[in-house]
């Protein structure tokens, strides 16, 4: 359920170089084209849609990895 | 005496070697390096004399095992006595220290420590490449491997004194396929690559650094690749430690303009010791900013060191810690400029003059220099990314 908004987000707001509908779960974002203002963008689409804010401490390059960690992180905020 | 009392005596009879080697034969030498931009020989092997290549090697492996701080100290003793042989050294301890933390689980590379620390061999980089924007995460050529050995070709706007080092640590893309972001380093011997020089280096400043752009031609084992992805490197290594050494060299050529404005002020006060010199506010003015900048490098060090001890990969990573050492690169090359404006000023005409004692010309020029390498503007844009997400 995640997993596909994140997808939906990721293609509006990643600025992919690679199509997301090609990435798996686990593919590395940062080598499919995501860069620092891109994150921006994605994290503020992703507070938005899962009412939620990501917290200074998993403000790092792991979170935003890939989908599945993205994930992750929005899972554990909306626990 | 316990250990780490023994520990920091020896350290400050190193420094004071520091210093001498400094006195005797980096500044003598350093009008010269300045005016024809050549590379330091002299002052290169009285630092090789003292064993510093090896400084940040752990003991176990030979060197001397010192820790950033103590780094970071030696590069800003060297930045009193000239700015581009303080530069060359720092951005040698940049590479020994990226082999230190990430490719010691290689045979080739504990070998190549042992070679570094018996030779005194000097590393020269080649990170950014023509045509990727001077974006370190980006490469366009890549490692060839077949049969073991590798080939790799690649354009360099810059490689600081390429012609004069041992060693090239380059980065490149793992593979022909990998992509842009996918990438290693490598670590060549000067006996496996080439160089052909596709631009000078006839610069305002750092002009001993010789940094001129060159196409690298290499054939090497790929034994030589580093074992840890260059990403990982740089956000634990090359990223905070470049930008600490390098603040640190400039704190040093910051503290020469002070000394030099000190100077002045004190013959001034013995010519005429009972009215106060107008440039004395000033001297204190100029202690107060470059005190800042002092402390900046030490909070930076401090936490980067605790990094270290920590442990936790994931925290090198941790947006606020990239703003933070970011902001000591934007700021420390500010000052610096502006420290050397005021001690100008103090100073007087004498520092503008390329011939005098105070002169502050070479300083200044080399100044100008720390905005530029690895430019602000694109720091402060990547900062300004950051800082909308990091609430701190």
């Amino acid at each position: 359920m995640n997993l596909d908004k994140i997808r939906e987000i990721l293609t509006t707001h990643g600025r992919l170089t690679t199509p997301v509908d090609s990435l798996q779960d686990d593919s590395d974002l940062y080598q499919a084209g995501l860069t620092s203002l891109a994150t921006v963008g994605l994290m503020l689409a992703l507070e938005d849609e899962f009412d939620v804010e990501f917290p200074d401490s998993v403000l790092s390059r792991k979170t935003f990895g890939s989908i599945e960690a993205i994930a992750d992180t929005i899972e554990d905020l909306l626990e | 005496m316990d250990s780490s009392s023994q520990t920091q005596t020896n350290f400050e009879s190193l420094i004071k070697q520091v210093h001498a080697i400094g006195e005797e034969i980096i500044a003598p030498q350093a009008k010269d390096v300045d005016e024809k931009a050549r590379f330091p020989k002299e002052g290169m092997e009285a630092i090789k004399s003292l064993k510093l290549m090896s400084a940040y090697v752990p003991a176990s492996h030979g060197g001397m095992g010192l820790d950033i701080k103590q780094v970071s100290k030696i590069c800003q003793v060297l930045g009193l006595y000239c700015g581009s042989t303080a530069m060359i050294y720092a951005m040698h301890k940049i590479q020994v220290a990226c082999i230190v933390h990430h490719c010691m689980t290689s045979q080739f590379f504990q070998s190549y420590v042992k070679e570094l620390v018996a030779e005194q061999r000097l590393i020269a980089s080649a990170t950014t490449e023509i045509g990727v924007g001077g974006d370190l995460l980006s490469s366009f050529c890549a490692v060839e491997a077949n049969d073991g050995e590798f080939q790799l070709t690649k354009k360099a706007p810059v490689i600081s004194y390429a012609e004069d080092a041992d060693d090239l640590m380059l980065t490149a893309r793992k593979d022909p396929e990998a992509a842009k972001s996918d990438q290693v380093g490598v670590l060549i011997n000067k006996s496996q690559y080439s160089v052909e020089p596709i631009s000078d280096w006839d610069t305002l400043g750092f002009r001993g650094t010789c940094s001129s752009g060159f196409v690298v031609t290499a054939t090497a084992s790929v034994e030589q690749i580093s074992p840890t992805p260059f990403s990982q490197v740089l956000s634990q290594t090359m990223h905070p430690y470049s930008h600490i050494v390098w603040a640190s060299l400039w704190s040093g050529i910051a503290s020469s303009a002070v000394s030099k404005a000190r100077q002045f002020v004190k013959n001034a006060v013995r010519k005429n010791p009972n009215i106060p010199p107008i440039s004395s506010i000033r001297l204190g003015e100029v202690d107060t900013v470059l005190s800042t900048m002092r402390n900046n490098i030490k909070a930076n060090i401090d936490e980067y060191m605790q990094l270290l001890e920590d442990g936790d990969e994931d925290a090198f990573t941790n947006f606020g810690f990239t703003i933070r050492t970011n902001n000591l690169k934007i700021n420390s090359s500010q000052m610096l400029v502006d420290i050397v404006g005021k001690a100008m000023l103090i100073c007087g005409i004498s520092s503008y003059r390329n011939n005098s004692e105070l002169s502050l010309c070479r300083h200044l020029r080399d100044a100008y220099g720390a905005a530029l390498m690895v430019n602000n503007d694109r720091i402060m844009m990547h900062n300004s990314s950051l800082v909308l997400m990091h609430k701190d």
